[in-house]
């Protein structure tokens, strides 16, 4: 039989030859063979578009139009243009570490604030050893198994940082993990970054996204998280500064061993095509597994928040509670998909999708998903999409109340409960301050 | 009729009821008194066939006959029956298709024929005026929406058409104002004969004002403690479980 | 509810393995040659005397089915159908077409006779029944009879076989044919475009109030035969109909591939209801034999305040593959959809239903209880979707899904798409097994284990059984007792 081969885009071939010319630049490392395979991975179906269920709304092939160059090694106009930055924001209460252009910047990094029993090392570095550990992070996507764009983030991966946390090390205070698109000229970033929480260890990540060149970027970030028996781990993540010509793929990948906890939320609030996915695993019993997530849209921005939680191990329960506000012609996706594995039992897992349209021009599509192999479950999901109610409005309006301001103060009151789980004050404090500069922005 | 014999009861490896020993003759009303996790409930359920738990030891006898090996459906149908303390709601089942149900499939057990539409419509309104249940209540799926009160009168009311050998109140009380407390005791009393013992499990001594034990067992950490006449009762709500309790240790 | 009582008496009385549709009629039968080919499709036309237009017509959806691959979206597993295997006619030869009753071949009159489907009137004016009901009987690729049609013409309501209609209401035909399930709709319906055979037609002149339910007994006996039925209902303005639909087949341990299309045209003030139960031979408890169910169901609220509801109850096939769908068109249109489907043994069921809100004020609601027991894999899939147009468009969807032992399968999968800020869903669904207490506290009032999850079942479906006509729903309430057999450990 003949072999099949589909039409190439513009961008794929774009990747192809890019990933022919990194590829003469590799030395003869493990990584190299597993870059070469993912990129096969990638190739042998192209660029997720919507034929696929899991990109159906998100279709990058038509999204993608021009694959950009991998953004090159900092100048240090870029490094002054990011400290710059970071100075500008509160000081930090614990250990910074950032990436500028993808690469890995210990000297911005506050490595000497490193508690004791965390370690911090480079990517590059990691991958360069050659350990069966770097061949073990690269194939972290089995979570993520098939998933184009995580095959094309381990064929490309610039950068990033692999931070261990040793047994019982419970870290008080946030970590920063913060990477910066710099560039001059429209380029794109591929990051990986390793979490590895040891037993009984605790940790937040606060993960940040900033776009300082108001110029077109392709992100494409994996965040890795592996959770010994007892650990727990927090984890938000942000993105700021990017232009409406930016393209944003975040995946979490996070594999639960037994009696953990796991807590994400992501806030979304920025212009452009912006894609957050997380496949998360149950591998051990008497788990527990929260996602919750804020998504402000409007203009022409495209949303997508994507889930699989996967229970693999009995008596765990998972929870996601996403909130949306539409406004101007904007298109927010919601797939939450909850699968239980056939021995899974005990299982409790719940979805909850609710959006909000401000403007006609809005779409919203919710796709909650259940798939269950084991029968002493309780799971569900619930999925609304409405406008703000025309009582309370008329309630607040009546009182004196500007239409605008009214609406603000409802949807305020509606992103609250989402953010209500995020465990640090200040990071708390901080969310709910964007949601309020989002609504005022639209006020004004 | 009821002889429990050194009963041993486990659930998920912990122990609850430790070598209980109880009896209820003809026509008694037999009260259970005991603090909170004493095993009062484990009783009610082991007696009536709950699968959870693990009898390591004793015997159930049931006029005689152990009962511990027969499934909960031939319990019922040899006449034990379980109010329960939180009666379980059935979605979508209306509750006269439920009484029909379980009076039919317990005749049919016992070798009697079904009972017609209308003799059981009979039963059924007569039962429902007695225990001032409205009509309606029947056509709604059972328990779903019930308040407290109607759900304890509901149980009350399978009782009175079932007509059980043994009736086993656990907490009956709970949850119930005066006036349904009232309802819901006259309902017994008016059950009380010869031919059928109760057993009254409760925390407080305010249910057995209304009905009037024959005899009062203490329990305490597995065991019957202490057994006497209502005076017990009415002893134990003046100077607490605390005394009796200790005693037993 | 007393049919509770006699449902697990019935349960009872039943082997473990009983289908009592299962039993092989002789009946000497006439069929095209094996294969799919144009001759095939010209065969068929040619039997039926149908004009040049419906051939072609045939042949153009033949020519593009050839051009289609098999859909692979839906999670059902099978070997590769191999068309060129079936038989895609097969008729009694003693009946070549519909005729009056009494010409009807007697042992094809003892056949629906045993299926329940008394086909004399007579006999079904002596019968206990409250409400007189209609009946189109379809047997392989033709229907056999049609009872009461000169009742119903007094009315003006015409129902017959399609074949019938395309002779005698051809304008009808013509105009209504393919304009809900366009020919090139999906790989089954374009299949079912070229070779269907026979199915019934229905019209409701404007203003008429159908004056009893109207339905179709379909029955597949010859072996190896596919049945390809087409059914088209239209409403006129102003006018109702209720039509049930039934399906039984012998069982036979090879699979069996029935790929229907049904075409509901509701016009305005019109309003449609469409029940079924399917109850085809679901194959033994390895999986061996069954029907493969392939349909395509739509219905099209075409203008305004038009109505259609599907109910449907799905017990049979080892694969289920149908989506009733409706297309909300005309404003204030409603479509509802109201489902059980149940699966044991190794039987797939992966169905729902599309809402297509067009118009504006359109409202649609979704009820679904999916019961999976045994090795079997129940999915409901559906979507929802409101257009830029449609403003206001309300939806209210449940689906609950109901797990009986640990190795069968429940999934969940809903597409909920609004693109006018003005639309208003809502989506609940939840999974869960039966619980031990509510098993205990019927136990402990004396019914069995098996009693009990079949009236808590019967609770868990009720909404959607209330939507059946009364004589259906007991019916139905008996299958799901039949349905659920040996799955209580």
């Amino acid at each position: 039989m003949a072999a099949i081969t589909f039409m190439k885009t513009p961008a794929e071939s774009k990747l192809g030859e890019q990933f022919d010319a990194l590829r003469a630049l590799q030395p003869a490392l493990p990584s190299t063979t597993r870059r070469a395979e993912a990129f096969e991975r990638f190739a042998a179906k192209g660029l997720p578009h919507r034929r696929l269920a899991a990109w159906h709304y998100t279709d990058l092939r038509g999204l993608l139009r021009d694959a950009f160059a991998p953004a090159a090694s900092p100048g240090a106009e870029q490094l002054a243009a990011a400290s710059a930055y970071l100075q500008a924001l509160p000081a930090p209460q614990g250990v910074r570490l950032v990436l500028v252009d993808g690469c890995f910047q210990p000297t911005m990094s506050s490595l000497d604030k490193l508690p004791a029993g965390v370690a911090v090392a480079s990517l590059l570095d990691v991958l360069a050893e050659g350990s069966s550990f770097a061949t073990d992070l690269l194939a972290a996507e089995n979570l993520g198994s098939g998933e184009a764009m995580l095959a094309l983030n381990a064929a490309f991966m610039q950068g990033g940082v692999v931070l261990t946390l040793a047994e019982g090390v419970r870290v008080a205070e946030p970590i920063d993990l913060f990477s910066f698109a710099t560039a001059r000229s429209p380029v794109a970033l591929t990051t990986r970054s390793l979490v590895e929480v040891g037993a009984g260890a605790s940790v937040m990540i606060n993960e940040r996204h900033v776009s300082l060149g108001n110029l077109a970027s392709q992100g494409n970030h994996a965040l890795v998280f592996a959770l010994d028996e007892g650990a727990a781990v927090d984890h938000v993540a942000r993105l700021d500064g990017f232009p409406a010509t930016a393209l944003h793929v975040g995946t979490v990948l996070a594999r639960l061993g037994a009696q953990t906890r796991f807590n994400s939320f992501t806030l979304m609030d920025t212009p452009g095509v912006t894609r957050r996915q997380s496949f998360l695993e149950f591998a051990g019993p008497h788990s527990n597994a929260t996602f919750r997530g804020v998504t402000l849209l409007d203009a022409k921005s495209h949303g997508d928040t994507t889930l699989v939680v996967t229970h693999t191990a009995p008596h765990c329960e998972s929870r996601e509670y996403y909130k949306t506000i539409l406004d101007g012609e904007s298109t927010g996706v919601y797939q939450g998909k909850v699968v239980v594995a056939p021995g899974a039992q005990k299982t409790d897992g719940k979805m909850l999708s609710k959006a909000i349209f401000l403007a006609d021009g809005a779409s919203m599509y919710n796709k909650p998903e259940l798939e269950i192999f084991a029968d002493d479950v309780v799971c569900g999901h619930g999925a609304t999409v409405g406008n703000l109610d025309e009582d309370q409005l008329f309630y607040l309006r009546a009182r004196g109340i500007p239409l605008k301001e009214a609406q603000s103060l409802l949807l305020n009151a509606f992103a609250a409960d989402a953010i209500e789980g995020v465990a640090t004050d200040a990071i708390r404090d901080e969310l709910t301050g964007s949601v309020e500069q989002w609504l005022r922005k639209r006020q004004s | 009729m009821l002889e429990v014999k050194n009963l041993h009861v486990e659930i998920d490896g912990k122990k609850i009821l430790d070598g209980l020993n109880l009896t209820v003759r003809d026509g008694e009303v037999a009260a259970i008194m005991g603090p909170n996790g004493s095993g009062k409930s484990t009783l009610s359920y082991v007696i009536a066939g709950r699968s959870d738990y693990e009898v390591t030891e004793g015997e159930v006898l049931l006029d005689g006959e152990n009962i511990l090996e027969i499934e909960p459906e031939e319990r019922a149908a040899k006449g034990i029956f379980l109010a329960f303390q939180y009666p379980v709601e059935i979605p979508g089942v209306a509750t006269m298709t439920f009484l029909k149900a379980s009076l039919n499939a317990q005749r049919k057990a016992r070798g009697d024929a079904d009972l017609s539409t209308p003799d059981f419509m009979r039963l059924v309104r007569a039962a429902a005026a007695s225990l001032e249940v409205n009509p309606d209540m029947m056509k709604r799926p059972l328990n779903v929406g019930f308040s407290g009160g109607e759900k304890k009168r509901m149980e009350i009311l399978q009782m009175a058409l079932l007509e059980p050998r043994l009736g086993l109140l656990d907490e009956t009380d709970s949850g119930l104002d005066i006036d349904a407390l009232r309802i819901v005791a006259n309902g017994v009393n008016a059950l009380r004969a010869a031919n059928r013992g109760f057993l009254v499990i409760t925390h407080y001594q305010r249910l057995l004002d209304y009905i009037k034990p024959d005899v009062v067992h203490i329990m305490s950490k597995g065991r019957i403690i202490k057994t006497g006449t209502a005076e017990l009762a009415l002893e134990l709500e003046k100077n607490g479980y605390r005394d009796y309790v200790a005693d037993a240790a | 509810m007393a049919a509770v009582q006699e449902t697990v008496d019935h349960v009872k009385s039943l082997d473990v393995t009983e289908y009592k549709y299962g039993f092989v009629s002789n009946i000497e039968s006439e069929k095209s040659p094996k294969g799919l080919s144009e001759e095939t499709v010209r065969f068929i036309s040619a039997k039926k005397n149908e004009p040049a237009w419906l051939t072609e017509w045939r042949l153009d959806a033949y020519r593009r089915w050839l051009t289609m691959p098999s859909p692979d979206w839906s999670r059902v597993n099978h070997p590769p159908i191999d068309y060129q295997d079936l038989y895609y006619y097969s008729a009694p030869k003693s009946t070549p077409g519909p005729k009056s009753i009494d010409d009807v071949d007697p042992e094809l009159l003892r056949v629906y006779e045993k299926l329940g489907i008394p086909l004399r009137e007579q006999e079904l004016l002596a019968g206990v029944q409250t409400s007189k009901v209609a009946v189109d009987a379809v047997f392989d690729s033709v229907s056999v009879a049609t009872t009461f049609k000169t009742e119903l013409a007094k009315f003006g309501v015409i129902f017959c076989s399609f074949s019938e209609a395309v002779h005698n209401h051809p304008e009808l035909v013509k105009k209504y044919l393919g304009s809900v399930v366009p020919v090139t709709d999906n790989y089954f319906a374009t299949l079912n475009s070229a070779v269907f055979s026979d199915g019934s037609f229905v019209y409701i002149p404007p203003g008429v109030r159908c004056p009893m339910e109207l339905s179709t007994y379909f029955r597949i006996n010859e072996p190896n035969t596919g049945q390809f039925e087409r059914t088209l209902i239209v409403a006129d303005k102003g006018a109702y109909v209720s039509y049930l639909e039934g399906c039984t087949a012998p069982k036979r341990d090879e699979n069996q591939l029935h790929a229907a299309v049904v075409e509901l045209v509701a016009l305005e003030d019109a309003e449609i209801k469409y029940s079924t139960v399917q109850n085809w031979y679901p194959g033994d408890a390895d999986g061996k034999g069954g029907i493969y169910n392939f349909v395509t169901k739509r219905g099209d609220c075409r203008e305004d305040n038009a109505k259609i509801s599907w109910t449907q109850v799905e017990t049979g096939s080892a694969i289920t593959w149908k989506y009733p769908s409706c297309i909300l068109r005309g404003d204030n249109s409603r479509g509802e959809f109201y489902s059980i489907a149940i699966s044991n043994g190794k039987q797939q069921v992966d169905s729902g239903t599309k809402m297509v809100h067009l118009g504006k004020n359109t409202t649609s609601r979704i009820i679904s209880k999916g019961i999976a027991a045994g090795r079997s894999d129940n999915t409901y899939r559906g979507l929802v979707s409101a257009h830029r147009k449609a403003t206001n468009a309300r939806n209210f969807t449940n689906c609950d899904s109901l797990l009986i032992g640990e190795h069968c399968g429940a999934h969940t999968v809903p597409y909920i798409e609004a693109k006018t800020a003005t639309a208003v869903f809502e989506h609940e669904a939840t999974t869960s097994k039966i619980s031990e207490d509510q098993l205990f506290y019927c136990r402990q009032r004396g019914l069995s284990g098996e009693e009990a999850t079949a009236l808590i079942v019967n609770g868990f479906v009720r909404d959607v059984l209330q939507q059946l006509p009364m004589e259906f729903a007991v019916e139905a309430q008996k299958l799901i007792a039949i349905s659920l057999e040996g799955s209580v450990g």
